[in-house]
């Protein structure tokens, strides 16, 4: 008789999680004086009788004269210590990616990134004749954002979010500048992203902020008027807002924007919620941009890896930086004559975009075509319905703008207002506490406008069950806020590290960001 | 090894009103025993100081006699120096045990009270001295006081041991309780007391710490000074953010009353109504205000000294609002209110206006009658 019995899998909380915790020191403290990874055999006679030794190559004034601090250790040793190290994080691939709101963590197909290396070999100051594969790649590319957006240009060199946000402001500048224009004011909401209002600033802009109705959620149009002005250079926001609010007047807005003589720049960072649905171009923006990293997969890598995709209406391509990858009707080129000269942008950063991201977003819009577009748009849209009505189940968990008449769409930032003013408990520590359950859930919730709040993004990525198993996971945290305060308090228990000292991080005094200021400032 | 020493002072018979309906305890608590309350707030004071207790041989606790603060400081075997003085848990005797408090250069004062008795560690302290309320009175309006008494003893041991160092200037506010009583809601701003609090580290790589609030305030101050028109009379309103354009002109300045600049200059200090028309009828003038008084007034919580005669001479055009991200976000887009008293003149000042929250940075708010 069998007796034995499956694996019990109806629990769905990870209470048996554990981080790897591998005490590794920092690699510095591994070096062994004279220890060598890789000993770099000597030019054989002949070569170096014909050349000389490989830096010998190299003008004296650029040669060291000591030899450089890097830490000397073996080839096993150095892999051992990076394998522990990323068995101590909790990314993307090893968690359910929907507490990091606002980010879009959807699946990266691993297969675009193995493409993506055949890459590597490639050079951006090779002659175009050499590279016209990836120069294709690019113009093609250009052109899917331009049907995605209906704008009429895109360029790839700025580097992701803010730098995109940047361009626009300097397209808007150098557009201003050439008519002769001195407006200096740009109006933003309050619940766009920050950057929507560093980026003009940095351009000299003055900032008008519009704060959010109290009830919907939204700027109203009462407000836009009293802001808008012929002092008016540029209107700049997110829609949705990373409350996961759409403002579906938007188009008012931009009407009224223009009437005022003012242009209207799209912060598509939060282009999950529209893609195949609704265009920056009929909305009434003159340009827009979009991550690569968030909407087009490619993916975030340490905060992003600095691509972006800017597009500008008809009429404003000739202020874009150069070069735009441009086809003549035979081969493909760095077109650098596009630009206006004396008002253009001309550079917001070297070069023309990163050539293996610019190479994922193809690919990712390539495997998904048109209809596919829309399908990740009404999935990521469905997730977070599905997910938002089951999180407003959890006792003590509410969202602000409930108002019956406008939905979430793509996320949603919600609030645990009443379980901390119950128990004290806040949604930070809430963070530390999920993340005993190898789960991710971070604090993007700028501007920290409303009072205890999650942030959530499902994407199109997870299963029902996903979101289930996150969601269970979330309702038990937050109802052991009640039962078990101090544990929750006292997270992580079950990670790498355990509470920190904080207080340090405002210190600059207490600062060790490279090895050297570490010996100097601690004994 | 010196103690640390921490202030502690327990208002008894706060909170007494409350549980036998008296909306307060001012003047009521004979009244209040009578109807047979029983006294809290050494209750909630002990629940404060029960977060201490793992300090307890690092602490030294100076306080007042018996129920003042003493006998519940001595029930957790806390070590102790009584100051003598008053004895009944009067107002006086707040003020009078918070004053000396001060003079005994303890680290901070934590306080068992109400609204009352954080006006009443004002008077005594003013605004130069950290403190910290336990609430444990019926009204709570002030944000002075910790959530919660629990709240109160964690923050209170993070700032004694040092981990927690951030001072915010927080408001003193106390609501007319003759008036509640008549359910007539009417908020009095009588000053600012230098509360720790703790700071929330965010680990958002992409957004850089916010500017602190004092930062905040003196972007704000060098804008309105860069827009100061020549021979003009700007009257400056109470509050800390208005005080921050006076620090930066190197002027005296009073944190709850008007003073009047010209030309950078001061020409007045702390006036009020009829002084300033006297100052300014018939002349080019201009009022810089702040919101106060908790729910976001512009006339009528703080700024009584400006009467309406002053506000229509200097015009609505010249009302320049001023105002930190910070409280600006805690409006939750509720419109700023104006209650000036003079109805008309509300309705009047309603409207759109663009708030200077940072150097090149404003927000459209409405200001609106409430």
């Amino acid at each position: 008789m069998n007796n034995m019995k499956r694996i019990d899998r109806s629990q769905k909380v990870r209470h048996g999680f554990h981080e790897a915790k591998w005490d590794e020191p920092i690699i510095y403290e591994l070096s062994c004086p004279g220890e060598r990874g890789v000993l770099v055999p000597k030019a054989d006679k002949k070569i170096a009788e014909e050349v000389g030794e490989g830096t010998t190559a190299l003008p004296a004034s650029l040669r060291r004269k000591e030899s450089v601090n890097l830490p000397e250790l073996s080839q096993s040793r150095v892999l051992r210590h990076y394998m522990r190290l990323s068995q101590m994080t909790l990314g993307a691939d090893v968690n359910i990616e929907i507490g990091q709101g606002t980010c879009t963590m959807k699946y990266s197909p691993k297969v675009n990134e193995q493409l993506s290396r055949t890459l590597f070999d490639l050079h951006p100051l090779q002659d175009e004749s050499t590279v016209q594969g990836i120069l294709e790649i690019y113009h093609e590319t250009d052109k899917y954002m331009q049907e995605i957006s209906g704008m009429k240009r895109f360029t790839f060199q700025p580097g992701g979010g803010s730098q995109g946000l940047f361009t626009m402001a300097s397209v808007v500048k150098a557009y201003f500048d050439s008519v002769g224009s001195d407006r200096d004011e740009f109006i933003t909401t309050i619940y766009s992203h920050p950057s929507d209002a560093a980026a003009p600033t940095l351009k000299g802009y003055k900032i008008i902020y519009l704060q959010p109705d109290p009830v919907t959620g939204l700027p109203t149009m009462e407000a836009f008027k009293a802001a808008c002005t012929e002092r008016t250079a540029g209107f700049i926001q997110a829609n949705p807002e990373d409350t996961g609010l759409y403002n579906g007047h938007i188009k008012e807005f931009t009407d009224y924007a223009h009437k005022m003589g003012a242009l209207c720049c799209y912060d598509q960072a939060n282009g999950n919620a529209v893609l195949g649905v609704a265009r920056a171009k009929e909305a009434g923006f003159d340009m827009c941009h979009f991550n690569l990293h968030k909407t087009f997969s490619t993916p975030h890598g340490c905060g992003g890896p600095a691509c972006g995709a800017t597009g500008v209406r008809e009429g404003l391509e000739k202020y874009l930086p150069a070069p735009i990858v441009d086809f003549d009707g035979k081969n493909y080129f760095l077109n650098y004559d596009l630009e206006d000269k004396e008002y253009g942008v001309h550079k917001v950063r070297s070069f023309y975009g990163v050539a293996p991201v610019v190479f994922k977003t193809y690919c990712w819009i390539r495997s998904m075509g048109p209809e596919g577009l829309y399908q990740v748009t009404k999935t990521a849209v469905l997730n977070n319905n599905y997910m938002y009505k089951r999180m407003l189940e959890i006792p003590g968990v509410s969202a602000y703008y409930i108002d019956g008449n406008n939905q979430r769409v793509e996320q949603c930032r919600y609030t645990m207002e009443k379980i901390f003013n119950d128990t004290g408990v806040s949604t930070g520590d809430v963070q530390r506490r999920m993340m005993d359950f190898g789960m991710h859930y971070w604090t993007s919730h700028h501007p920290y406008f409303l009072p205890e709040p999650i942030t959530l993004e499902p994407t199109e990525t997870p299963s029902k069950a996903d979101i289930d198993e996150y969601v269970d996971t979330l309702a038990y945290v937050l109802n052991e806020c009640y039962t078990n305060p101090e544990y929750v308090k006292s997270a992580p228990h079950n990670s790498t590290m355990h509470q920190i000292d904080e207080s340090g991080m405002d210190d600059p005094d207490k600062w060790a960001i490279t090895w050297k200021t570490y010996l100097r400032k601690y004994k | 090894m010196t103690k640390i020493k921490l202030g502690f002072i327990v208002n008894p018979v706060a909170g007494l009103g409350g549980s036998v309906g008296l909306k307060g305890t001012d003047n009521k608590v004979d009244e209040a025993l009578k109807r047979g309350a029983s006294p809290m707030a050494n209750i909630r004071a002990k629940a404060a100081l029960s977060e201490l207790v793992h300090l307890k041989d690092r602490l030294l606790i100076v306080t007042g006699k018996n129920e003042l603060g003493e006998a519940s400081a001595r029930e957790l075997g806390f070590d102790v120096c009584v100051l003598e003085n008053g004895h009944k848990g009067t107002a006086e005797d707040t003020v009078e045990l918070a004053a000396r408090l001060a003079e005994e250069k303890v680290k901070m004062i934590l306080f068992a009270g109400g609204d009352g008795t954080a006006v009443d560690i004002y008077k005594g302290v003013k605004n130069n001295f950290p403190c910290l309320g336990i609430p444990a009175g019926v009204k709570i309006h002030s944000p002075v006081y910790a959530r919660s008494p629990k709240a109160a003893g964690e923050l209170a041991g993070l700032f004694l041991e040092g981990r927690e160092n951030n001072i915010k200037e927080l408001e003193v506010l106390d609501i007319d309780e003759e008036l509640y009583r008549q359910s007539i809601i009417s908020t009095k701003l009588f000053g600012y007391l230098q509360v720790p609090y703790k700071k929330i580290y965010t680990q958002n790589r992409k957004s850089p710490t916010p500017v602190s609030e004092k930062d905040n305030i003196r972007s704000i101050a060098l804008k309105v000074i860069e827009q100061m028109e020549p021979d003009t009379y700007y009257l400056i309103g109470a509050g800390t953010t208005t005080r921050g354009i006076m620090q930066e002109l190197e002027l005296p300045f009073t944190l709850i009353g008007v003073d009047i600049i010209r030309n950078k200059k001061l020409v007045a200090q702390d006036v009020y109504g009829k002084k300033i028309m006297d100052i300014i009828r018939g002349k080019r003038s201009k009022l810089i205000l702040t919101i106060t008084g908790g729910q976001g007034f512009l006339f009528g919580r703080g700024n009584q000294q400006i009467t309406p005669e002053v506000i229509r001479e200097v015009g609505k055009e010249n009302i320049i609002i001023i105002a930190t991200n910070e409280k600006m976000m805690a409006l939750m887009g509720e419109p700023i209110l104006t209650d000036t008293s003079d109805k008309k003149l509300d309705e009047e000042i309603a409207g759109y206006y663009r708030v200077i929250s940072g150097y090149h940075e404003t927000v459209i708010a409405k200001v609106a009658v409430p």
